[in-house]
């Protein structure tokens, strides 16, 4: 997985609240077997019409978004299914941060675990920067170092996560290698336990 | 006198593998569920790695999510039929236990686990699915995670995770008559929103929960995630253990005694505290339909469905409005004045024996409309057996129903059981977002009863006027 420490780039702000996983990334492109090649399908329900072709109405297929890598969203994003294609899209459509008021448990987790970065800031200062991403193209820093989010002029916001998170995302570790090193406590658990393979 | 713990502290506590300040617990799983659609790409990250499955024996493997319902063995999507081939090649080059297509404990892998007794009291069970929940209502800490967890579990057999907070869901009085475990969490959920759980546990209690039967505890548990909490459960006690005894991977004789002992031990002690309680009156609850694309936008069967002009801000409004347009109602329309085109009774929450039962007594001497195409899909072979031993296809089949093979189908529609676009269905899954049973597909949760009840009549009906007519026969 790839460290994230600084991130610059641009907004696409997508007002809706409990954005569900079901929208990220139907099933019906939950059949492949790789981790890769998702982003084309990302809220592909919303993107495309029964016919495949762009929806007009939703505001992703407009080209001044062409470039976004930030998406900030109302509270409970990422709730419903644990499918971790849904983060797999997000990433590999170009996304490297989602900011948002509140994340549902298990699509937080799944972020981390594949070095997208999730930002939680107030429902104020979500909208504030929804309401200017949507009206001009807005571009942001986000330093998970300095725990801040800032733009050129306005923006300067402070946000909270925890340090073992923050730990991972920075380094990029494999998780499973950080818990092997663990292994001889999960044998002694193993024994203690008698459970015996 | 030690400190009162509820039944999540006792659990977390007994499967401490490690801790260290400022990091998550390392907790040792003792049941790890997989299944074909959220495993391939795990296995393929152990093999990459050169790692192994640390515990075959505590992994169970089984097919769901894509498996055709009408005749096992024709796949026509070849993609599912690959990734169903994939678990099977993953399972034995791995050494993991698979029930596939033709074993006979096949089945969704939330209704096979306890089934076969493999869910206990106590244990920690994880799967890569959000209903693993549904586990909870044995007391075992039971949770969905995610793909590269399901890697982390097959490769050490733990997992890393924060202490959760503990959340009391208490349900105070009696359901009445006609009202079922669905009825009661959607109107939880209803009442609390689609998020109250996020970042805790729930534990289920008060009269009514304890008044469920296990098949109904595992449809509120089942839900928990629709609230936002990843694990629901519900401390053991002579129901839990009355439906563990003599199943098969459960011990017998002595050994279940001891086991049973130490089951009720787990049970939240008097005076433990949780930080959060919110109580329900189960007295008042009344069948539940949802009207919108998220299941905490949910009314009684008697009500009307809301207006947007009735919410505070205008991003809500927004949301109000947009769920009215997808799902083709209007503002103030009463719910049951909506005609449905399907009806799904299936899926990880509502497709045990006693929801087919409870079903087919509704249906029982009577017809689906004619506009309605309705299925009834088992939750395992072995339910579609037992159902079938009881003549309950027959009842189906003569009213009108399909009767089918065991497996998730229009839950999710990852197989050929889909929604068309801009059709209603009236199901007993559990979640309406939108597209969930098919692109453009409208969903409306309900329990067995009302799903029958509307297959009957075409549209939403208290089940309740239904089985009165029934008694006045």
């Amino acid at each position: 997985m790839e460290p994230i420490r600084v991130h610059s780039g641009l907004v696409y702000p997508l007002n809706r609240s409990n954005v569900d996983t079901d929208q990220i990334i139907p099933k019906q492109f939950l059949k492949r077997i790789e981790r890769q090649g998702f982003g084309q399908f990302l809220f592909y329900n919303w993107r495309f019409d029964e016919e495949g072709e762009k929806r007009d109405s939703f505001t992703m297929n407009d080209e001044k978004y062409n470039d976004a890598s930030i998406l900030i969203a109302g509270d409970n994003f990422g709730c419903g299914s644990s499918r971790e294609h849904a983060p797999w899209a997000i990433l590999d459509y170009g996304f490297k941060v989602i900011i948002a008021p509140s994340f549902a448990d298990i699509f937080y987790n799944n972020c981390v675990k594949n070095g997208i970065l999730p930002v939680k800031l107030t429902e104020d200062e979500t909208q504030a920067i929804i309401k200017k991403a949507e009206q001009q193209k807005l571009h942001l820093t986000v330093d998970l170092e300095k725990q801040l989010v800032v733009d050129e002029d306005e923006f300067n916001f402070s946000f909270d996560i925890s340090d073992y998170h923050k730990q991972m995302l920075l380094n990029g570790w494999d998780e499973i290698a950080v818990t092997l090193t663990n292994e001889e406590k999960i044998t002694a658990y193993e024994e203690r336990q008698q459970i015996i393979g | 006198m030690t400190q009162p713990k509820t039944i999540i502290e006792k659990i977390w506590e007994n499967h401490i593998v490690h801790q260290e300040p400022g990091k998550p617990d390392l907790l040792y799983i003792d049941l790890h569920l997989i299944h074909e659609v959220t495993s391939p790409q795990a296995f393929e990250g152990l093999r990459m790695k050169g790692r192994k499955v640390r515990r075959p024996e505590l992994t169970f493997a089984t097919m769901d999510h894509n498996v055709p319902t009408k005749q096992r063995h024709i796949i026509k999507d070849e993609v599912s039929k690959k990734q169903m081939h994939t678990l099977k090649e993953n399972c034995e080059e791995f050494g993991v236990p698979l029930a596939d297509i033709d074993h006979p404990d096949q089945g969704i892998v939330h209704v096979i686990g306890p089934e076969l007794g493999l869910t206990q009291p106590g244990k920690t069970i994880v799967c890569g699915d959000s209903h693993t929940s549904t586990h909870g209502a044995f007391g075992a800490l039971a949770f969905g995670i995610g793909t590269s967890e399901v890697e982390h579990v097959l490769s050490t057999q733990t997992l890393g995770q924060a202490a959760p907070k503990t959340l009391e869901v208490k349900v105070n009085g009696k359901l009445g008559t006609g009202v079922t475990a669905k009825d009661l969490i959607l109107a939880i959920i209803a009442k609390h929103g689609v998020r109250f759980g996020t970042g805790y546990v729930i534990e289920y209690t008060g009269e009514a929960v304890r008044n469920l039967s296990m098949e109904e505890r595992m449809t509120v548990c089942n839900m928990s995630i629709e609230a936002g909490a990843r694990a629901g459960l519900i401390s053991p006690d002579d129901t839990t253990i009355e439906y563990l005894r003599g199943r098969r991977h459960v011990p017998d004789g002595e050994a279940f005694d001891e086991a049973a002992d130490k089951w009720r031990a787990l049970a939240t002690d008097e005076g433990a505290s949780y930080d959060a309680t919110v109580e329900i009156d189960a007295n008042e609850v009344e069948p539940q339909v949802t009207w919108g694309t998220n299941p905490s936008m949910c009314i009684p069967v008697s009500s009307n469905v809301p207006d947007p002009a009735s919410q505070e801000k205008d991003y809500e409004q927004d949301a109000v409005q947009r769920a009215l347009d997808y799902m083709g109602l209007k503002a103030n329309q009463p719910i049951d004045s909506v005609k449905i085109d399907y009806v799904f009774i299936g899926s990880c929450t509502n497709s045990r024996l006693s929801d087919l039962k409870k079903a087919a007594d509704v249906i029982q001497g009577r017809k689906v409309d004619d506009k309605v195409t309705a299925l009834v899909v088992p939750g395992s072979r072995t339910v579609k057996e037992q159902a079938e031993a009881e003549g309950l296809d027959v009842i189906f089949k003569t009213a009108g129903f399909e009767w089918r093979e065991a497996g998730c189908s229009m839950c999710l529609a990852m197989n050929d059981d889909i929604v068309p676009p801009g059709e209603r269905c009236a199901s007993t899954s559990n979640r309406n977002f939108e597209g969930r049973q098919g692109n453009g597909a409208r969903t409306h949760l309900v329990s067995p009863e009302m799903a029958a009840a509307a297959a009957l009549e075409g549209h939403f009906v208290d089940v309740r006027k239904i089985t009165n007519t029934t008694v006045n026969r």
